[in-house]
């Protein structure tokens, strides 16, 4: 197993944003993570690669335990992630945020080999004719594919994907889907946080939904597009479950 | 190496390698007393620069460095009669040991809070330094006459004086060359730009930050020493003064902060703006409500500065100034 996660729990204050969540992510798969708006995806991220500490529970990355340790370090073991609110580093160049995830990630590259594999990274996610602009010129698109660029460049075991397809239009989000098997058929595991069903049913060997931040099913893409308490929690939610029930 | 080829790398080094030396040549008092107030300003200016330019951090109250370290070094040459240039190396290391103990704590707080945190240890020191009766107390310290014999007389002892400072703002502006190029450079631009996001891609940032905090803070010991040396005495008033701390912050900002040459720069355009303002009578008590609105300007207007600004529209000239 690459991820155990045991009975997270995480309070911001009275709120309850996840309790007792479990589960495993065995090596070499496409796990994906869906829920509700609010349900506690994103707070999940943020617990697993020590953005937050959890108020209780633990997280084992590839057999150790890194509970509670902050994100760097975290980050240095092997472990990247995009946001669902992309944060480009502005002023810096796009190939220049590329190079951070490869100077500061798994391997911990010096700047000239840095400068390459970022090269390579943005080839992959297609952004390579953009690398000597300023990250802030991007648009939202391609502020996502940077966000995976940076990941990709720090050479992780395991890669969180936060909501990369919302926002993109139909041929985007066909050639992000794209772009994300290859990055499995490289060798790297993927957690994935999708709110277009399609595409997250397609691609994913296993589901996990959240609901008000409790795992309320756990399976195979289509155990999980049937399971009458999934559908009953994306209720609230009309389009959501028209997407769900359109599987 | 491949950085001596780089216009943005020699530069400044040039610049103020020539002009040094030009004051040298001329061997003249009033021109050596001009260079050693404006080099003084490069210096302070690069070493804040190195802190506020590449990790965004604004530390208000820098001159407790200037006044700490210049403290030290003062009594490392005068009590413990110490070489000028040791001392001023132990001023350095003083104040870099003082911000690595106060660093940790203090970069922990983010915008207004760390900028307000550092004016209060400026104030803790003036404090401090006050009532500790080794440094003199409130009257504070004087050179004994003998300290300049070893250095041929007074007069020989402030060109040995000013060719260490001379030396210390070159090597400001190499160190502040060398970080923005490093790999550590880059993770204190990520910081400066995002520090969540950077520490997600693994930048450790609380370690990063203090090792930019300590390096910042050890030139500004050594110019305190060199100063006061010059000066001949040292006091709680002279040492701390709160508005040299917004002097450094309107060169960095008004040369453009982030970059190797805007400190150069805008300790220049700003000394020389000084030095007019100060002579013409209506201005003379006004400088620092001056300073205070051209700082005001800079921020909403240029807030690259000179250098940030003619990088921008001239991009021809992005290689040569760094
Ligand atoms: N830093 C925080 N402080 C307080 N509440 C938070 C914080 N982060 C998330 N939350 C709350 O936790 C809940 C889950 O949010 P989130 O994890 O972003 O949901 P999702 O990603 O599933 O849409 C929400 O109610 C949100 O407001
Ligand atoms: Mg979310």
């Amino acid at each position: 197993m690459i991820l155990q996660v045991q009975d997270l729990t995480k309070r911001f204050g009275g709120l309850q944003a996840l309790t007792g969540v479990t589960f495993d992510l065995p090596e070499g798969q496409i796990l994906g993570l869906i829920g509700p708006n609010g349900a506690g995806k994103t707070t999940l991220f943020n617990v697993i690669n020590g953005v937050y500490p959890p108020t209780q529970g633990q997280v084992f990355f590839r057999g150790e335990d890194v509970t509670g340790k902050p994100s760097y370090e975290i980050a240095r073991r092997g472990l990247a992630r995009t946001h669902q609110v992309v944060r480009p580093l502005t002023d810096l160049s796009v190939r220049e945020n590329v190079m951070v995830g490869a100077c500061f990630g798994r391997e911990h590259q010096h700047l000239r080999p840095a400068a390459r594999l970022a090269d390579e990274a943005l080839t992959q996610v297609g952004l390579i004719d953009r690398a000597d602009q300023p990250s802030g010129s991007l648009n939202v698109a391609q502020k996502k594919r940077l966000e995976m660029a940076r990941a990709l460049a720090a050479k992780p075991h395991l890669i969180l994907l936060d909501e990369v397809l919302a926002g993109l239009n139909p041929s985007e989000i066909a050639s992000m889907m794209a772009t994300v098997r290859a990055i499995r058929d490289q060798g790297i595991t993927i957690l994935m946080i999708e709110h277009v069903m399609q595409a997250i049913m397609a691609i994913s060997d296993r589901i996990l939904v959240l609901d008000y931040g409790m795992l309320i099913a756990a399976g195979l893409p289509e155990e999980v597009a049937n399971n009458p308490q999934v559908i009953e929690a994306y209720l609230g939610d009309p389009k959501m479950t028209a997407q769900l029930l359109a599987e | 190496m491949k950085a001596c080829q780089t216009p943005g790398f020699w530069l400044p080094l040039v610049i103020v390698s020539v002009w040094g030396g030009v004051v040298l040549l001329i061997h003249q008092d009033t021109m050596r007393e001009t260079a050693f107030i404006l080099l003084m300003a490069v210096g302070l200016a690069s070493s804040l620069n190195i802190l506020l330019g590449y990790t965004g951090y604004v530390s208000f109250g820098h001159i407790v460095f200037f006044g700490l370290g210049g403290y030290t070094g003062f009594y490392l040459l005068s009590a413990q009669d110490w070489p000028l240039f040791a001392a001023a190396i132990g001023g350095g290391l003083l104040s870099a040991l003082i911000a690595g103990l106060v660093g940790l704590a203090v970069l922990r707080l983010r915008g207004a809070y760390f900028a307000l945190a550092t004016i209060g240890i400026n104030e803790a020191a003036r404090a401090f330094v006050s009532n500790f009766e080794p440094y003199g107390g409130a009257t504070g310290m004087f050179v004994n006459f003998s300290v300049y014999q070893k250095y041929g007389g007074p007069g020989p002892a402030l060109w040995t004086t000013f060719i260490f400072l001379w030396i210390t703002a070159l090597a400001v502006l190499l160190v502040s060359y060398l970080v923005k190029h490093s790999r550590f450079g880059l993770g204190l631009l990520a910081i400066r730009e995002d520090e969540d996001a950077a520490m997600v891609m693994g930048v450790k940032a609380p370690q990063a930050k203090t090792i930019t905090y300590v390096i910042s803070a050890f030139f500004p010991g050594v110019i305190g020493t060199l100063y006061f040396f010059k000066n001949g005495n040292i006091e709680p008033g002279d040492a701390f003064q709160l508005h040299m701390s917004i002097e450094m912050l309107v060169m960095v900002m008004l040369g453009g902060m982030g970059t190797v040459m805007g400190p150069l720069v805008g300790a220049a355009g700003y000394q020389w703006l000084r030095g007019y303002l100060l002579t013409s009578p209506i201005f003379k008590d006004l400088h620092l409500a001056v300073a205070g609105a051209m700082l005001l300007l800079i921020i909403l207007f240029v807030p690259t500065g000179v250098v940030g600004w003619v990088r921008n529209h001239v991009r021809r000239l992005q290689k040569v100034l760094e």
